[in-house]
Protein backbone atom coordinates (compact mmCIF):
# COMPACT_ATOMS: atom_id res chain seq x y z
CA UNK A 1 0.00 0.00 0.00
CA UNK A 2 3.03 2.57 0.98
CA UNK A 3 4.59 1.25 -2.45
CA UNK A 4 1.30 2.10 -4.62
CA UNK A 5 1.14 5.89 -2.37
CA UNK A 6 5.16 6.29 -3.53
CA UNK A 7 3.93 5.49 -7.04
CA UNK A 8 1.37 7.52 -7.39
CA UNK A 9 3.34 10.22 -5.57
CA UNK A 10 6.19 10.07 -8.29
CA UNK A 11 3.64 10.24 -11.19
CA UNK A 12 2.02 12.69 -9.70
CA UNK A 13 5.54 14.83 -10.39
CA UNK A 14 5.18 13.72 -14.17
CA UNK A 15 1.91 14.87 -14.33
CA UNK A 16 2.42 18.83 -13.42
CA UNK A 17 5.79 18.97 -15.69
CA UNK A 18 3.35 17.94 -18.94
CA UNK A 19 0.72 20.14 -17.85
CA UNK A 20 2.89 23.09 -17.78
CA UNK A 21 5.11 21.98 -21.07
CA UNK A 22 1.39 21.58 -23.04
CA UNK A 23 0.09 24.64 -21.17
CA UNK A 24 2.65 26.73 -21.96
CA UNK A 25 2.03 25.82 -25.70
CA UNK A 26 -1.82 25.54 -25.99
CA UNK A 27 -2.61 27.98 -23.42
CA UNK A 28 -5.79 26.22 -22.47
CA UNK A 29 -4.99 24.35 -19.02
CA UNK A 30 -8.14 22.33 -19.42
CA UNK A 31 -7.12 21.08 -22.75
CA UNK A 32 -3.95 20.33 -22.15
CA UNK A 33 -5.63 18.13 -18.87
CA UNK A 34 -7.94 16.05 -21.09
CA UNK A 35 -5.27 15.51 -24.13
CA UNK A 36 -2.71 14.20 -21.19
CA UNK A 37 -5.46 12.16 -19.02
CA UNK A 38 -6.46 10.65 -22.83
CA UNK A 39 -2.33 9.64 -22.88
CA UNK A 40 -2.41 8.27 -19.13
CA UNK A 41 -5.21 5.89 -20.52
CA UNK A 42 -3.36 4.60 -23.52
CA UNK A 43 -0.19 4.06 -21.55
CA UNK A 44 -2.70 1.87 -18.83
CA UNK A 45 -3.70 -0.18 -21.91
CA UNK A 46 -0.45 -0.17 -23.93
CA UNK A 47 2.60 -0.47 -21.19
CA UNK A 48 1.22 -3.40 -19.56
CA UNK A 49 1.23 -5.40 -23.13
CA UNK A 50 3.88 -3.81 -24.67
CA UNK A 51 6.43 -2.75 -21.55
CA UNK A 52 7.17 0.59 -20.42
CA UNK A 53 8.57 2.97 -22.87
CA UNK A 54 12.31 3.80 -21.96
CA UNK A 55 11.49 7.49 -21.83
CA UNK A 56 8.02 7.33 -19.98
CA UNK A 57 7.25 11.53 -19.96
CA UNK A 58 8.14 11.70 -23.84
CA UNK A 59 6.19 8.81 -24.52
CA UNK A 60 3.17 10.46 -22.46
CA UNK A 61 3.99 13.98 -24.00
CA UNK A 62 4.11 12.33 -27.31
CA UNK A 63 0.70 10.77 -27.24
CA UNK A 64 -1.26 13.69 -25.78
CA UNK A 65 0.38 16.59 -28.39
CA UNK A 66 -1.29 14.21 -31.05
CA UNK A 67 -4.27 14.16 -29.05
CA UNK A 68 -4.34 18.21 -28.87
CA UNK A 69 -3.17 18.56 -32.77
CA UNK A 70 -6.41 16.27 -33.06
CA UNK A 71 -8.78 18.21 -31.53
CA UNK A 72 -7.49 21.58 -32.66
CA UNK A 73 -7.62 20.11 -36.25
CA UNK A 74 -11.56 19.79 -34.91
CA UNK A 75 -12.00 22.81 -33.12
CA UNK A 76 -11.82 25.95 -35.12
CA UNK A 77 -10.77 28.25 -31.82
CA UNK A 78 -7.89 26.08 -31.52
CA UNK A 79 -7.09 26.27 -35.08
CA UNK A 80 -4.38 28.48 -34.64
CA UNK A 81 -2.36 26.21 -32.35
CA UNK A 82 -1.50 23.61 -35.18
CA UNK A 83 1.61 25.53 -35.93
CA UNK A 84 3.08 25.89 -32.70
CA UNK A 85 2.01 22.09 -31.86
CA UNK A 86 3.33 20.89 -35.37
CA UNK A 87 6.71 22.70 -34.90
CA UNK A 88 7.29 21.04 -31.54
CA UNK A 89 9.99 18.15 -31.24
CA UNK A 90 8.45 16.06 -34.28
CA UNK A 91 11.22 13.66 -33.96
CA UNK A 92 11.17 13.13 -30.46
CA UNK A 93 11.43 9.14 -30.17
CA UNK A 94 10.51 8.00 -27.20
CA UNK A 95 11.72 4.95 -27.41
CA UNK A 96 14.87 6.51 -27.91
CA UNK A 97 16.18 8.00 -24.95
CA UNK A 98 19.22 9.48 -26.79
CA UNK A 99 16.57 10.89 -29.34
CA UNK A 100 13.77 11.79 -26.18
CA UNK A 101 13.40 15.57 -25.68
CA UNK A 102 14.44 16.85 -22.34
CA UNK A 103 10.87 17.99 -20.86
CA UNK A 104 11.79 21.82 -18.97
CA UNK A 105 10.38 22.42 -16.19
CA UNK A 106 7.54 24.92 -15.94
CA UNK A 107 5.46 23.95 -13.16
CA UNK A 108 6.32 27.41 -11.82
CA UNK A 109 4.33 29.05 -14.28
CA UNK A 110 1.60 26.13 -14.00
CA UNK A 111 2.04 27.37 -10.04
CA UNK A 112 1.85 30.95 -10.77
CA UNK A 113 -0.98 30.87 -12.74
CA UNK A 114 -3.35 29.03 -10.43
CA UNK A 115 -2.80 31.60 -8.29
CA UNK A 116 -3.10 34.48 -10.26
CA UNK A 117 -4.94 37.40 -8.41
CA UNK A 118 -7.81 37.30 -11.10
CA UNK A 119 -8.56 33.64 -9.80
CA UNK A 120 -10.98 33.50 -6.84
CA UNK A 121 -9.05 33.01 -3.69
CA UNK A 122 -10.96 29.90 -2.42
CA UNK A 123 -10.68 27.99 -6.27
CA UNK A 124 -6.65 28.51 -6.03
CA UNK A 125 -5.51 25.35 -4.01
CA UNK A 126 -8.02 22.77 -5.28
CA UNK A 127 -6.59 24.18 -8.98
CA UNK A 128 -3.06 23.76 -7.66
CA UNK A 129 -3.83 20.12 -6.47
CA UNK A 130 -5.54 19.18 -9.44
CA UNK A 131 -3.47 20.94 -12.52
CA UNK A 132 0.42 20.30 -10.99
CA UNK A 133 -0.73 17.08 -9.40
CA UNK A 134 -3.55 15.85 -11.25
CA UNK A 135 -5.89 14.93 -8.23
CA UNK A 136 -9.63 14.40 -9.25
CA UNK A 137 -11.95 16.45 -8.26
CA UNK A 138 -13.64 14.11 -5.85
CA UNK A 139 -10.53 13.94 -3.48
CA UNK A 140 -10.23 17.64 -3.38
CA UNK A 141 -13.89 18.07 -3.08
CA UNK A 142 -13.69 15.67 0.02
CA UNK A 143 -10.85 17.20 1.91
CA UNK A 144 -12.29 21.28 1.66
CA UNK A 145 -15.51 20.15 2.27
CA UNK A 146 -17.71 20.76 -0.65
CA UNK A 147 -19.95 17.97 -2.52
CA UNK A 148 -17.94 16.91 -5.54
CA UNK A 149 -19.89 18.39 -8.38
CA UNK A 150 -19.72 21.60 -7.15
CA UNK A 151 -15.99 21.10 -6.86
CA UNK A 152 -16.16 20.30 -10.29
CA UNK A 153 -18.13 23.01 -11.30
CA UNK A 154 -15.90 25.59 -9.66
CA UNK A 155 -13.03 24.06 -11.13
CA UNK A 156 -14.18 23.80 -14.80
CA UNK A 157 -14.83 27.84 -14.05
CA UNK A 158 -11.61 28.80 -12.74
CA UNK A 159 -9.74 26.80 -16.10
CA UNK A 160 -12.38 28.39 -18.49
CA UNK A 161 -11.54 32.00 -17.08
CA UNK A 162 -7.88 31.22 -17.56
CA UNK A 163 -8.24 30.84 -21.26
CA UNK A 164 -11.38 33.50 -21.88
CA UNK A 165 -9.64 35.96 -19.88
CA UNK A 166 -6.20 35.64 -21.71
CA UNK A 167 -4.14 35.16 -18.09
CA UNK A 168 -1.12 34.71 -19.14
CA UNK A 169 1.46 31.43 -18.56
CA UNK A 170 4.47 33.96 -17.54
CA UNK A 171 6.29 34.15 -14.35
CA UNK A 172 5.42 37.12 -12.60
CA UNK A 173 7.89 40.13 -13.46
CA UNK A 174 10.43 41.05 -10.04
CA UNK A 175 8.24 44.01 -8.52
CA UNK A 176 5.24 41.69 -8.49
CA UNK A 177 7.36 38.11 -7.16
CA UNK A 178 6.72 38.57 -3.58
CA UNK A 179 3.00 38.96 -3.68
CA UNK A 180 2.62 36.45 -6.11
CA UNK A 181 4.83 34.01 -4.23
CA UNK A 182 3.04 34.69 -1.15
CA UNK A 183 -0.26 33.94 -2.58
CA UNK A 184 1.28 30.34 -4.11
CA UNK A 185 2.64 29.89 -0.98
CA UNK A 186 -0.77 30.63 0.55
CA UNK A 187 -2.63 27.97 -1.74
CA UNK A 188 -0.21 25.41 -0.81
CA UNK A 189 -0.74 25.84 3.07
CA UNK A 190 -4.55 25.50 2.59
CA UNK A 191 -4.08 22.39 1.11
CA UNK A 192 -2.36 21.10 4.07
CA UNK A 193 -4.86 22.22 6.35
CA UNK A 194 -7.77 20.99 4.21
CA UNK A 195 -8.14 17.84 5.94
CA UNK A 196 -7.48 19.31 9.65
CA UNK A 197 -10.00 21.97 9.94
CA UNK A 198 -12.65 20.59 12.14
CA UNK A 199 -11.89 17.22 11.74
CA UNK A 200 -8.57 17.00 13.78
CA UNK A 201 -6.35 13.40 13.16
CA UNK A 202 -9.03 11.67 11.38
CA UNK A 203 -9.57 14.39 8.41
CA UNK A 204 -5.97 14.59 8.15
CA UNK A 205 -5.92 10.92 6.48
CA UNK A 206 -8.87 11.79 4.21
CA UNK A 207 -7.10 15.15 3.81
CA UNK A 208 -4.02 16.23 1.07
CA UNK A 209 -1.36 16.72 3.70
CA UNK A 210 1.37 14.55 1.25
CA UNK A 211 0.19 16.26 -1.76
CA UNK A 212 0.69 19.98 -0.13
CA UNK A 213 4.05 18.69 1.52
CA UNK A 214 5.35 17.80 -2.35
CA UNK A 215 3.85 20.70 -3.22
CA UNK A 216 5.79 22.84 -1.07
CA UNK A 217 9.20 20.77 -1.45
CA UNK A 218 8.59 21.65 -5.58
CA UNK A 219 8.25 25.13 -4.42
CA UNK A 220 11.05 25.13 -1.97
CA UNK A 221 13.15 23.92 -5.46
CA UNK A 222 11.71 26.23 -8.16
CA UNK A 223 11.82 29.23 -5.93
CA UNK A 224 15.69 29.24 -4.43
CA UNK A 225 15.27 32.92 -3.71
CA UNK A 226 12.24 32.96 -1.92
CA UNK A 227 12.89 32.16 1.93
CA UNK A 228 9.59 31.70 2.56
CA UNK A 229 9.03 28.97 0.53
CA UNK A 230 11.49 27.04 2.50
CA UNK A 231 10.05 28.16 5.41
CA UNK A 232 6.97 27.46 4.13
CA UNK A 233 8.26 23.28 3.95
CA UNK A 234 9.94 23.76 7.38
CA UNK A 235 6.65 24.65 8.75
CA UNK A 236 4.92 21.36 7.10
CA UNK A 237 7.66 19.08 7.36
CA UNK A 238 7.78 19.75 11.49
CA UNK A 239 3.64 18.97 11.48
CA UNK A 240 4.10 16.08 9.73
CA UNK A 241 6.81 14.96 11.68
CA UNK A 242 4.23 14.56 14.63
CA UNK A 243 1.64 12.60 12.82
CA UNK A 244 2.48 9.56 15.13
CA UNK A 245 2.45 11.70 18.50
CA UNK A 246 -0.70 13.59 18.52
CA UNK A 247 -2.69 10.26 19.70
CA UNK A 248 -2.28 7.58 21.96
CA UNK A 249 -2.77 4.30 21.45
CA UNK A 250 -6.11 4.32 22.74
CA UNK A 251 -6.90 7.00 20.10
CA UNK A 252 -7.14 9.94 22.70
CA UNK A 253 -5.58 13.30 21.94
CA UNK A 254 -2.15 14.29 23.23
CA UNK A 255 -1.04 18.26 23.53
CA UNK A 256 2.22 19.13 22.47
CA UNK A 257 3.53 19.81 25.56
CA UNK A 258 2.79 16.12 26.38
CA UNK A 259 3.54 14.17 23.49
CA UNK A 260 6.71 11.72 23.75
CA UNK A 261 9.46 13.14 21.78
CA UNK A 262 10.78 9.61 20.49
CA UNK A 263 7.81 9.39 18.62
CA UNK A 264 8.51 12.41 16.69
CA UNK A 265 10.18 11.69 12.99
CA UNK A 266 13.67 12.68 13.24
CA UNK A 267 14.28 12.54 9.83
CA UNK A 268 11.63 15.22 8.86
CA UNK A 269 12.62 17.19 12.01
CA UNK A 270 16.12 16.89 10.62
CA UNK A 271 14.80 17.95 6.82
CA UNK A 272 12.65 20.99 8.47
CA UNK A 273 15.50 22.27 10.18
CA UNK A 274 17.79 22.11 7.22
CA UNK A 275 15.25 24.13 5.04
CA UNK A 276 15.21 26.53 7.91
CA UNK A 277 18.68 27.19 8.17
CA UNK A 278 18.47 27.58 4.51
CA UNK A 279 15.89 29.73 4.45
CA UNK A 280 17.12 31.87 7.24
CA UNK A 281 20.41 32.86 5.65
CA UNK A 282 18.33 35.29 2.97
CA UNK A 283 18.10 37.57 6.24
CA UNK A 284 14.22 38.27 4.99
CA UNK A 285 11.99 37.04 8.31
CA UNK A 286 8.47 36.06 7.13
CA UNK A 287 5.30 34.92 8.76
CA UNK A 288 5.91 31.03 7.68
CA UNK A 289 9.72 31.07 8.26
CA UNK A 290 8.78 32.23 11.79
CA UNK A 291 5.82 30.00 12.30
CA UNK A 292 8.58 27.24 11.50
CA UNK A 293 10.91 28.63 13.89
CA UNK A 294 8.16 28.69 16.28
CA UNK A 295 7.81 24.64 15.59
CA UNK A 296 11.33 23.94 15.87
CA UNK A 297 11.88 25.82 19.26
CA UNK A 298 9.14 23.01 20.28
CA UNK A 299 10.70 20.57 18.64
CA UNK A 300 14.10 21.03 20.43
CA UNK A 301 12.42 19.72 23.11
CA UNK A 302 13.49 16.17 22.01
CA UNK A 303 17.06 17.33 22.37
CA UNK A 304 17.26 19.56 25.75
CA UNK A 305 14.34 17.92 26.74
CA UNK A 306 12.76 21.56 28.01
CA UNK A 307 11.28 24.69 25.94
CA UNK A 308 12.94 27.95 25.35
CA UNK A 309 10.29 30.08 26.93
CA UNK A 310 11.71 33.56 26.37
CA UNK A 311 12.95 32.85 22.85
CA UNK A 312 9.41 31.65 21.72
CA UNK A 313 7.76 34.88 23.43
CA UNK A 314 10.10 36.81 21.09
CA UNK A 315 9.77 34.64 18.60
CA UNK A 316 5.21 35.14 18.55
CA UNK A 317 5.98 39.20 19.14
CA UNK A 318 7.85 39.04 15.98
CA UNK A 319 5.00 36.30 14.25
CA UNK A 320 2.21 38.81 15.25
CA UNK A 321 3.87 41.98 14.34
CA UNK A 322 4.33 40.66 10.64
CA UNK A 323 0.97 38.56 10.37
CA UNK A 324 -1.01 39.26 13.09
CA UNK A 325 -4.01 36.36 13.95
CA UNK A 326 -6.39 34.99 16.65
CA UNK A 327 -4.46 32.12 16.56
CA UNK A 328 -1.24 33.30 17.05
CA UNK A 329 -2.21 36.03 19.74
CA UNK A 330 -4.15 33.12 21.60
CA UNK A 331 -0.30 31.21 21.35
CA UNK A 332 1.63 34.21 22.92
CA UNK A 333 -0.41 34.17 25.73
CA UNK A 334 0.20 30.33 26.22
CA UNK A 335 3.70 31.35 25.97
CA UNK A 336 3.08 34.05 28.53
CA UNK A 337 1.38 32.37 31.00
CA UNK A 338 4.53 30.38 31.50
CA UNK A 339 6.67 32.73 31.68
CA UNK A 340 4.77 34.96 33.68
CA UNK A 341 2.22 32.64 35.57
CA UNK A 342 -1.69 31.85 34.24
CA UNK A 343 -3.11 34.91 36.52
CA UNK A 344 -1.06 37.87 34.75
CA UNK A 345 -1.56 35.72 31.19
CA UNK A 346 -5.61 34.97 32.39
CA UNK A 347 -5.81 39.27 32.66
CA UNK A 348 -4.25 39.74 29.21
CA UNK A 349 -6.47 36.94 27.43
CA UNK A 350 -9.37 39.14 28.90
CA UNK A 351 -8.12 42.09 27.52
CA UNK A 352 -7.47 40.30 24.19
CA UNK A 353 -11.30 39.38 24.06
CA UNK A 354 -12.33 43.31 24.74
CA UNK A 355 -10.18 44.36 21.98
CA UNK A 356 -11.23 41.58 19.75
CA UNK A 357 -15.15 40.42 20.32
CA UNK A 358 -14.47 37.17 17.36
CA UNK A 359 -12.46 36.24 19.66
CA UNK A 360 -15.89 34.64 21.79
CA UNK A 361 -16.57 32.29 19.17
CA UNK A 362 -12.69 31.47 19.07
CA UNK A 363 -11.94 27.33 20.27
CA UNK A 364 -8.51 27.83 21.36
CA UNK A 365 -8.95 30.88 23.36
CA UNK A 366 -11.60 29.53 25.55
CA UNK A 367 -9.53 25.94 25.53
CA UNK A 368 -6.60 28.27 26.90
CA UNK A 369 -8.84 30.83 29.34
CA UNK A 370 -10.36 27.14 31.07
CA UNK A 371 -6.91 26.21 31.78
CA UNK A 372 -5.85 29.14 33.08
CA UNK A 373 -8.67 29.15 35.51
CA UNK A 374 -8.09 25.97 36.57
CA UNK A 375 -4.23 26.56 36.97
CA UNK A 376 -5.38 29.57 39.43
CA UNK A 377 -8.13 27.84 41.11
CA UNK A 378 -11.00 29.51 39.86
CA UNK A 379 -12.84 26.12 39.41
CA UNK A 380 -16.25 27.75 38.92
CA UNK A 381 -15.41 29.39 36.00
CA UNK A 382 -12.89 27.26 34.73
CA UNK A 383 -15.82 24.40 34.30
CA UNK A 384 -17.82 27.16 32.73
CA UNK A 385 -14.98 27.95 29.73
CA UNK A 386 -13.98 24.20 29.62
CA UNK A 387 -18.11 23.63 28.72
CA UNK A 388 -17.97 26.41 26.32
CA UNK A 389 -14.62 25.26 24.93
CA UNK A 390 -15.94 21.76 24.34
CA UNK A 391 -19.20 23.34 22.23
CA UNK A 392 -16.76 24.99 20.04
CA UNK A 393 -14.38 22.08 19.21
CA UNK A 394 -15.10 20.26 16.27
CA UNK A 395 -12.59 17.18 16.89
CA UNK A 396 -14.39 14.23 18.83
CA UNK A 397 -10.68 13.38 20.57
CA UNK A 398 -10.48 17.00 21.54
CA UNK A 399 -13.33 17.01 22.97
CA UNK A 400 -12.61 14.09 25.21
CA UNK A 401 -9.54 15.48 26.10
CA UNK A 402 -11.30 18.85 27.54
CA UNK A 403 -13.75 16.48 29.40
CA UNK A 404 -11.02 14.79 31.17
CA UNK A 405 -9.49 17.86 32.16
CA UNK A 406 -12.67 19.73 33.15
CA UNK A 407 -13.21 16.81 35.47
CA UNK A 408 -9.48 16.29 37.01
CA UNK A 409 -10.74 19.75 38.45
CA UNK A 410 -13.61 18.83 39.76
CA UNK A 411 -12.00 15.90 41.14
CA UNK B 1 -6.78 40.62 -27.65
CA UNK B 2 -9.02 43.15 -26.92
CA UNK B 3 -10.32 44.23 -23.64
CA UNK B 4 -13.22 46.48 -22.59
CA UNK B 5 -12.22 48.48 -19.87
CA UNK B 6 -15.33 49.64 -18.01
CA UNK B 7 -15.52 52.42 -16.12
CA UNK B 8 -17.68 52.87 -12.90
CA UNK B 9 -18.72 56.20 -10.99
CA UNK B 10 -20.20 57.13 -8.32
CA UNK B 11 -22.72 60.26 -8.62
CA UNK B 12 -20.07 62.44 -7.30
CA UNK B 13 -17.70 61.24 -9.64
CA UNK B 14 -19.79 61.98 -12.80
CA UNK B 15 -20.89 65.62 -10.76
CA UNK B 16 -16.76 66.10 -10.35
CA UNK B 17 -15.86 65.16 -14.52
CA UNK B 18 -14.90 68.86 -15.71
CA UNK B 19 -12.13 68.68 -13.07
CA UNK B 20 -10.60 64.97 -14.05
CA UNK B 21 -11.04 65.56 -18.18
CA UNK B 22 -7.22 66.38 -18.24
CA UNK B 23 -6.21 63.10 -16.29
CA UNK B 24 -9.02 61.02 -18.75
CA UNK B 25 -6.99 63.07 -21.74
CA UNK B 26 -3.89 62.19 -20.38
CA UNK B 27 -4.91 58.44 -20.05
CA UNK B 28 -6.18 58.18 -23.39
CA UNK B 29 -3.17 59.75 -24.45
CA UNK B 30 -0.66 57.22 -23.04
CA UNK B 31 -2.88 54.65 -24.74
CA UNK B 32 -2.82 55.86 -28.01
CA UNK B 33 0.87 56.60 -27.38
CA UNK B 34 1.72 52.43 -26.71
CA UNK B 35 -0.04 51.89 -29.27
CA UNK B 36 -3.28 49.90 -27.36
CA UNK B 37 -6.38 52.43 -28.17
CA UNK B 38 -8.75 50.47 -30.00
CA UNK B 39 -11.63 52.53 -28.95
CA UNK B 40 -13.96 54.15 -26.27
CA UNK B 41 -16.48 56.35 -25.29
CA UNK B 42 -17.66 58.55 -21.82
CA UNK B 43 -21.48 58.40 -21.25
CA UNK B 44 -23.73 60.92 -19.85
CA UNK B 45 -25.01 60.53 -16.38
CA UNK B 46 -26.96 57.84 -15.40
CA UNK B 47 -30.22 60.69 -14.98
CA UNK B 48 -30.48 60.27 -18.83
CA UNK B 49 -30.80 56.59 -18.80
CA UNK B 50 -33.77 54.81 -20.21
CA UNK B 51 -34.32 51.25 -19.93
CA UNK B 52 -36.18 49.38 -22.09
CA UNK B 53 -37.42 45.82 -21.89
CA UNK B 54 -39.64 43.75 -24.39
CA UNK B 55 -42.39 41.67 -22.76
CA UNK B 56 -44.90 39.71 -24.49
CA UNK B 57 -44.24 41.38 -27.43
CA UNK B 58 -44.87 45.03 -25.33
CA UNK B 59 -42.64 47.67 -24.94
CA UNK B 60 -41.76 48.35 -21.34
CA UNK B 61 -40.13 51.79 -20.56
CA UNK B 62 -38.48 53.00 -17.34
CA UNK B 63 -37.00 55.85 -16.17
CA UNK B 64 -33.38 55.18 -14.67
CA UNK B 65 -30.35 52.89 -15.47
CA UNK B 66 -30.28 49.22 -15.20
CA UNK B 67 -28.95 48.36 -12.32
CA UNK B 68 -30.16 50.83 -10.49
CA UNK B 69 -27.35 50.78 -8.15
CA UNK B 70 -25.17 53.50 -6.09
CA UNK B 71 -21.65 52.93 -8.80
CA UNK B 72 -23.34 53.29 -12.44
CA UNK B 73 -21.32 52.56 -15.85
CA UNK B 74 -19.70 55.95 -16.86
CA UNK B 75 -17.77 54.83 -19.94
CA UNK B 76 -15.18 52.19 -21.39
CA UNK B 77 -12.42 51.96 -23.33
CA UNK B 78 -11.34 49.30 -25.57
CA UNK B 79 -7.70 48.29 -25.51
CA UNK B 80 -5.88 45.70 -27.73
CA UNK B 81 -3.12 44.27 -25.06
CA UNK B 82 -1.31 41.08 -25.56
CA UNK B 83 -2.56 39.36 -21.85
CA UNK B 84 -5.17 39.96 -19.05
CA UNK B 85 -1.93 40.83 -16.81
CA UNK B 86 -1.49 43.92 -19.49
CA UNK B 87 -4.65 44.54 -19.57
CA UNK B 88 -4.88 44.98 -15.52
CA UNK B 89 -2.01 47.12 -15.74
CA UNK B 90 -3.43 49.25 -17.69
CA UNK B 91 -6.81 49.18 -15.85
CA UNK B 92 -4.77 50.49 -12.97
CA UNK B 93 -3.74 53.27 -14.62
CA UNK B 94 -7.34 54.35 -15.35
CA UNK B 95 -8.36 57.48 -13.38
CA UNK B 96 -11.46 55.79 -12.15
CA UNK B 97 -9.69 52.91 -10.64
CA UNK B 98 -8.43 55.38 -7.77
CA UNK B 99 -11.78 56.98 -7.15
CA UNK B 100 -13.89 53.94 -8.01
CA UNK B 101 -13.57 50.67 -9.99
CA UNK B 102 -13.16 49.72 -13.64
CA UNK B 103 -13.67 46.22 -14.74
CA UNK B 104 -11.60 44.36 -16.68
CA UNK B 105 -13.35 42.16 -19.68
CA UNK B 106 -12.19 40.33 -22.26
CA UNK B 107 -14.03 41.26 -25.74
CA UNK B 108 -15.50 38.39 -27.41
CA UNK B 109 -13.86 37.09 -30.44
CA UNK B 110 -15.93 36.70 -33.78
CA UNK B 111 -14.60 34.36 -36.21
CA UNK B 112 -13.85 36.23 -39.57
CA UNK B 113 -16.56 35.52 -42.05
Amino acid sequence: MEGRRAAELAARQSFGKLVAWLTARCGDVAAAEDALGDAFLAALRRWPVEGVPRAPEAWLLVVARRRLIDRARRDRTLEMLLPELDAVAPGTDPETPENAMEIPDERLRLLFLCAHPAIDPGIQAPLMLQTVLGLNAGRIAAAFLVAPATMGQRLVRAKAKIRDAGIPFVLPPAEALPARSAAVLQAIYAAYTSGWDGRGEAGRDRGLTQEAVLLARLCADLLPEEPEARGLLALLLHCEARHGARRAADGSYVPLLEQEPDLWDRALIAEAEAALTQASRAGRPGRFQLEAAIQSLHAHRAVSGMVDWPALLGLYDALLALAPSAGGRVGRMAVLAELAGPAAALGELEALATAEPALGDHQPWWALRADLLQRSGQADAARQAYRRAIDLADDPAVRAFLRLRAGAESA
Amino acid sequence: MQYAVLIFESEQDFADRPGLMPAYAAYSQALAEAGHMAGGEALQSPHTATTVRLRHGERQVQDGPFPDSKEQLGGFFLIDVPDLDAALTWAARCPAAERCAVEVRPVLAMAAP
